[in-house]
């Protein structure tokens, strides 16, 4: 299947993502993670660019952009290192991280090396739709990178609706306003929230992260949306010696039924 | 508006916008819809000015430095913020955002900290209003700044040690931010700098903007003039200089000019000037100029004055410095240190060590005659005694 229709494919649902920040343990841990975790049966990857102030991550992840900024982790090498990706990996790949990064970087600079790597897209959190619109829209577009857009439960549908006709390939639904790491509790109102989404009939598929830790959370998530995200619950087994040795089991994990 | 303040879309040149994750969108949104109509509101002006006048003790005087002047051969102005309430000028702006913040209908305060003059005036307008109030300070500024955390405390406030990062006021920034998306509904950030996203730099330099509307009277009292030749304010993220050109930005015939911390010196690696040293960057919501490495990562500034120690600027200075309407200079600690000890001998006013930073530019202007010149002032040097003193050793 061609990377970018595993979002549009009826056949694919329950798909599972995970994100790892990129030079966390290790400098050169990036593609052997990626080729692990495709094996193991990821559905698609988001590798995070470390950067010094990421406000929207809780402490988890704050400390793996710590470790691989220590580490010598920068844009411009993980784009060395994602050189021969497509060799290793044909699941998805997105690249998510704050948007100073990039503006460094060049921001068409930034959507070149994605096309000629063979990333999919960007998650850039603070970069908002406004300036996206205004300011970078057709850079991104002219070498086919997609910009994917985080909605909350506080987005207004007026505004999902213009998030939807920006969006090409998924929108990333937090499951609650937070920062990253909490748990995913669905109560009343979430489930409310993400059925409110579903019924909007929108036409990108809705991939649900933020809180998503473990197989019960994962399977809640996808009842209601086509895939979900782990982020902090994998960093945290990357912590972890062994980690290499331990990936495959943590996948099935989550996605055995 | 004029081309120096805010556009429509929160911008001041190419410098602004809000860059928040989406998760701050309703509550940056709900101020940019609120602020100006709540700010012109009857009842809001009335508090405001009440308050500014009963509680903080507005107006704070001009003072015509009778001794200084002598020596430098100018009429030099000091607008005495030192004078307010808790000390320095920050009490302004968190005045005008309580006020904003009840008829928000918030019930919980959050700020940042550096040296703890933002977290004391916070708390102050917090147990002033029985609001609940949560103060992040840099785990390493709350070792260096004990009796202002004490001050916090017997206010009522809780003071939270931001661990992450370089455990200082912008990592102390990150933790309040971070708590503001963990708490959309019933908080309210009170920012400390005319910094974060819009309409956050237009807000607090409109409450900053008292200290040029009374300037420009009080300078028309005892000069028949309104407009100084020269304006002169220190620029951390630059909330005072922001209030205190405020209202002299259209008039291009006064010099504005704003004095950043060198530190050890620019070219030192311990410095805090930031037009000098940053570029074009993103940091907390806004678009400015920044201190960075090449790959983007911020670098943690350094000055003797804890409260020029930030990274950024704000948004309006990077356009001000950029238009060329304000001239953007640095002052070392020595000379900022000299400054102090010199308005304290020649005029008895101990300055805070960041206005004296300001003072010290005085040294390397040249003087025509009968030049008027406005220095703010912005604090007061008591809680800089332990640095005066090992400095100096008295």
């Amino acid at each position: 299947m061609h990377t970018q229709d595993i979002f549009k494919s009826d056949e694919s649902n329950g798909l599972l993502s995970i994100y790892y920040t990129a030079g966390y343990p290790n400098l050169d841990s990036t593609i052997a993670i990626a080729k692990k975790l495709e094996s193991a049966g990821a559905d698609f990857l988001e590798i995070g660019f470390p950067y010094s102030d990421p406000i929207a991550d809780g402490p988890v992840i704050q400390h793996s952009s710590e470790v691989a900024l220590r580490n010598g982790m920068t844009l411009q090498r993980l784009f060395q290192q994602l050189q021969d990706l497509r060799s290793h990996v044909s699941i998805p790949v997105f690249l998510m991280g704050y948007f100073n990064t990039v503006l460094q970087y060049g921001v068409e600079n930034f959507c070149k090396s994605c096309q000629a790597v063979g990333v999919n897209g960007a998650i850039i959190p603070d970069l908002p739709i406004y300036e996206y619109e205004e300011l970078y829209q057709d850079t991104f577009k002219k070498y086919g990178i997609n910009n994917i857009f985080l909605v909350t439960p506080q987005t207004s549908e007026e505004r999902i609706r213009k998030i939807d006709n920006l969006s090409h390939s998924f929108i990333y639904l937090l499951s609650s306003n937070a920062t990253t790491g909490k748990n995913l509790e669905v109560g009343v109102q979430a489930e409310q929230y993400f059925r409110r989404l579903k019924n909007m009939d929108l036409k990108n598929p809705l991939v649900i992260g933020f809180g998503i830790s473990d197989r019960e959370t994962f399977r809640k998530a996808t009842t209601y949306a086509k895939g979900a995200i782990i982020g902090s619950a994998f960093v945290r087994l990357l912590s972890d010696d062994d980690y290499m040795n331990k990936i495959e089991s943590f996948i099935k994990g989550i996605k055995t039924q | 508006m004029s081309k120096y303040h805010v556009n429509k879309k929160g911008y001041y040149g190419p410098f602004g916008g809000a860059y928040i994750p989406e998760m701050l969108y309703p509550n940056v949104e709900e101020l940019q819809q609120k602020y100006m109509d709540i700010m012109q509101e009857e009842s809001f002006l009335q508090e405001f000015q009440e308050l500014l006048k009963d509680y903080v003790g507005r107006p704070s005087p001009l003072y015509l430095a009778k001794r200084l002047s002598a020596r430098y051969g100018a009429n030099i102005f000091l607008k005495r913020e030192d004078l307010n309430h808790t000390g320095a000028h920050k009490i302004n702006n968190t005045i005008g955002q309580i006020l904003l913040a009840e008829r928000l209908g918030k019930k919980r305060i959050i700020a940042e900290t550096g040296a703890g003059q933002h977290g004391v005036a916070t708390a102050t307008v917090c147990a002033l209003k029985g609001l609940e109030c949560v103060v992040y300070m840099g785990e390493i500024d709350i070792q260096r700044q004990a009796p202002n955390v004490a001050r916090m405390k017997m206010m009522g406030a809780t003071v939270v040690a931001a661990q992450s990062g370089s455990k200082t006021l912008k990592d102390a920034t990150n933790e309040a931010l971070r708590d503001w998306i963990n708490n959309p509904i019933d908080t309210h950030y009170i920012i400390g700098s005319v910094v974060g996203p819009h309409p956050y730099p237009d807000l607090v330099a409109r409450f900053q903007s008292i200290i040029s509307e009374e300037t420009k009277k009080q300078l028309t009292e005892k000069t028949g003039n309104s407009s100084p030749d020269y304006v002169l304010a220190c620029v951390g993220g630059g909330s005072n200089a922001a209030g205190m050109f405020y209202h002299f930005l259209e008039d291009e015939e006064v010099q504005l000019i704003a004095v950043e911390a060198a530190g050890h010196g620019v070219k030192s690696g311990e410095s805090a000037a930031t037009t000098a040293l940053g570029k074009e960057g993103v940091l907390h919501g806004s678009r400015s100029i920044l201190m960075q490495t090449e790959d983007g990562q911020v670098v943690e500034p350094y000055s003797i004055s804890a409260g020029l120690d930030y990274p950024g600027i704000g948004p309006q200075h990077a356009w001000l410095y950029k238009s060329g309407r304000g001239k953007y200079v640095s002052i070392t600690d020595d000379e900022a240190m000299q400054a102090g000890l010199l308005l304290t001998k020649l005029e008895g006013i101990i300055p805070a060590i960041e206005s004296s930073h300001a003072l010290a530019y005085l040294e390397k202007m040249t003087f025509h005659g009968n030049e008027n010149v406005v220095i703010c002032l912005s604090g007061r040097g008591d809680k800089d005694l332990d640095n005066y003193m090992k400095y100096f050793g008295f």
